[in-house]
């Protein structure tokens, strides 16, 4: 599939710009974002909390099939223009990572198709840095992983 | 390519990968890294000298302390970092376009 998601990171930078254009109208784009079922669906996660509006808050959970918790994020929302922008931060809990700044702004493309840009901005350059490293860091770990299953029956 | 070879042979130890996601969280030093497995100092001395020969690792002098973190700092190893970053964001974008298409389809 055509990877239609780009990010702008400059080197020595706090910050990054995630950038996606959707074939959704502006509407449902927006939807997506608002409506907790429907958010829960395409982050695969618990949607805890959500209470979009200015001083509100949210908070995501997803659990092993244990019941165990693997993820818990939370944030307060402190601009919300529906179909427009949301401005809020985002906090892993349980984590050395320590809390972002996110600006969501919405904008229509045509009547089909909508864009988002995500400016997150972090504390340090390092913090930036080790986010922007993490999946690539995972990758080694399971591409290694599955490099070993193949190899191990040969030993 | 000599530096492909490199990180194969970086990444082909389970204590250098370990290493490798300890750093990407935060920087550590020897000392830090070290109190996170049972392999003997010297060992995990070797491991870091590796991985500071291959580049995926960067020393950094704080005060009395050389901090180890993953290096992103030139810009061709940025490009790098981001792939797997931004296909991570584009997995969970096309998600969410598929989740909201039923939806608009469903009404």
């Amino acid at each position: 599939m055509e990877r239609k998601t780009k990010i702008q990171a400059e080197e020595g930078q706090q910050d990054l710009t995630i950038i996606r254009t959707f074939d959704l109208p502006l509407e449902l784009l927006f939807k997506a974002y608002t409506d907790p079922e429907l958010l829960s669906q395409w982050m695969g996660t618990k949607v805890l909390k959500l209470d979009n509006k200015v001083h509100g808050a949210y908070q995501f959970e997803t659990t092993d099939p244990q019941g165990n918790i693997v993820f818990r994020a939370n944030g307060c929302i402190h601009e919300f223009v529906p179909e427009q922008r949301i401005t809020r931060t985002f906090k892993m809990e349980n984590t050395p990572f320590e809390v972002q700044l996110e600006f969501l702004e919405f904008e229509k493309v045509t009547d089909d198709t909508s864009k988002l840009s995500m400016h997150i901005v972090y504390r340090s350059i390092a913090l930036r840095d080790q986010q922007l490293a993490l999946p690539f860091a995972q990758g080694i770990n399971m591409a290694h992983n599955r490099l070993q299953h193949i190899l191990n029956p040969l030993k | 390519m000599n530096l492909r070879r490199d990180v194969f042979q970086a990444i082909a130890d389970p204590t250098r990968r370990a290493i490798l996601l300890l750093v990407a969280s935060q920087s550590m030093t020897a000392g830090a890294i070290a109190a996170n497995f049972d392999t003997a100092r010297p060992t995990v001395s070797k491991h870091l000298q590796i991985l500071t020969e291959c580049a995926l690792l960067q020393q950094e002098q704080n005060g009395r302390e050389i901090y180890y973190h993953l290096n992103a700092k030139n810009m061709k190893d940025i490009a790098d970092f981001i792939e797997p970053f931004r296909n991570m964001w584009d997995d969970r974008f096309n998600k969410l376009e598929t989740v909201m298409k039923n939806y608009q389809a469903k009404k």
